[in-house]
């Protein structure tokens, strides 16, 4: 009998179309002898579609903790009672971290802050950060400062911000209940205005928020009719002090099959690995989604939490013969 | 001698920390493990440091600091 993975092979891996809601949920809902499959059906169409490079990037937070916003999987909201203290990154460090990222073949240095959306001081710290990264280090600079005016997005191309993140989260269907702050309407104007100003769209989202396996799907069709450059993939790492801090993390198979799924769906998008793999899969799973779908790591730390070595991933892409993305091949 | 968990800032003296423990592998401390203030913490895709406003700085190769830096 022909299932979605028969019909996903037409559709996805011969013509680059990723499947509909139907089609991801079916894949969501596969049983655990049909995972193998799904992801080397997934892994196919990342080789056709993408090709084998993998993208690298390092993190680092310019401006920690303290954030207005309550959405509930984060620690860095003030507005709970979560150990992560406000602080603010200096210069000089940031321009450590970057060349800490440049040294592992990283071409992508994201620098985020914990805003609702960037005041005057931070666009100035952003100045001044970018324009020393670019003095010292070779490497494309991301951001990832929240809800932005028209005139902060300018200013992102301007001082040559190449790719801005902003995540979506969650399905649009389950967004109120882990923000009430603001709207997932509101985010996604961001990414209209971010789309519209020419900057690459990188925009993803946490999975483990207690969002059912129809959300799951409905969001991974969210992000395809958004169509961003690149798709980031949490899972949930749960906090201490959050809302959600008691929530047990998602269970390795359902990630890898969310990660399958996320491809099929999205067939041409940059696919990376972002928080919480570590919880959630451990190495063996780490592995099992390079071959599954994922096309990009952040490697080293997070913002608030740590990573494993950026050695042992680089190792890993390595012993899978999946090479790292060059600049030159991003520029 | 530490006397306070420096992942939930409970007493060591009290209750298992085991928990806490392992979770510090994926975590950089947030208590003072001296006197329990959370510490501001800067995480760096290599590494991290952490500094208690009375104790000092540490980092994960760096033994606390005497001198409050
Ligand atoms: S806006 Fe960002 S930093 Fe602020 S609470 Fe939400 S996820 Fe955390
Ligand atoms: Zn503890
Ligand atoms: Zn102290």
């Amino acid at each position: 009998m022909r299932d979605v993975l028969d019909h996903a092979h037409d559709r996805v891996l011969d013509h680059g179309t990723g499947l509909d809601e139907a089609g991801v949920l079916a894949v969501l809902r596969l049983p655990d002898d049909r995972l193998p499959a799904a992801l080397q059906l997934a892994h196919e169409v990342r080789m056709r579609w993408c090709g084998p490079e993998v993208e690298v990037e390092g993190i680092v937070s310019l401006k920690t903790g303290g954030c207005p916003e309550d959405c509930h999987f984060c620690s860095q909201s003030g507005l709970f009672s979560s150990p992560v203290r406000s602080v603010w990154l200096d210069i000089p460090s940031l321009v450590a971290a970057a060349e800490q990222t440049a040294a592992t073949g990283a071409t992508e240095f994201c620098i985020v802050a914990a805003v609702r959306g960037p005041d005057d001081k931070l666009m100035a710290q952003l100045r001044e950060g970018v324009a020393a990264i670019r003095e010292a280090v070779d490497i494309q600079v991301a951001a990832s400062l929240g809800m932005l005016t028209q005139a902060q997005v300018d200013e992102l191309v301007a001082i040559g911000v190449h790719r801005y993140n902003h995540n979506l989260e969650t399905a649009r269907s389950y967004f109120p209940q882990v923000v009430t702050t603001h709207t997932w309407q509101e985010r996604w104007d961001t990414l209209s205005m971010v789309r519209a100003s020419g900057m690459e769209v990188c925009c993803g989202g946490i999975l483990g928020l207690g969002e059912s396996p129809a959300q799951r799907a409905e969001f991974a069709c969210q992000l395809a009719a958004l169509d961003p450059h690149e798709v980031p993939l949490n899972f949930l790492n749960p906090r201490p002090g959050t809302p959600l801090g008691d929530r047990a993390p998602v269970p390795a198979r359902d990630a890898l099959r969310a990660i399958a799924a996320y491809r099929l769906a999205l067939p041409r998008t940059i696919l990376r690995y972002a928080g919480g793999r570590e919880i959630t899969l451990g190495d063996l799973g780490t592995r099992d989604g390079l071959l599954g779908g994922v096309n990009a790591v952040i490697v080293g730390n997070y913002l608030t939490t740590l990573g494993r070595p950026a050695a042992d991933d680089l190792a890993l892409l390595d012993e899978l013969q999946l090479p790292v993305k060059a600049l030159s091949a991003t520029l | 001698m530490a006397s306070w968990c420096d992942r939930c800032g409970g007493a060591l003296a009290d209750g298992d920390h085991t928990r806490c423990t392992a979770a510090r592998a994926l975590e950089p401390p947030r208590f003072c493990p001296d006197c329990r203030r959370r510490m501001k913490v800067q995480v760096l895709p290599s590494g991290w440091s952490a500094s208690c406003a009375v104790h000092g700085r540490t980092g994960p190769d760096q033994p606390r600091s005497a001198t409050g830096r």
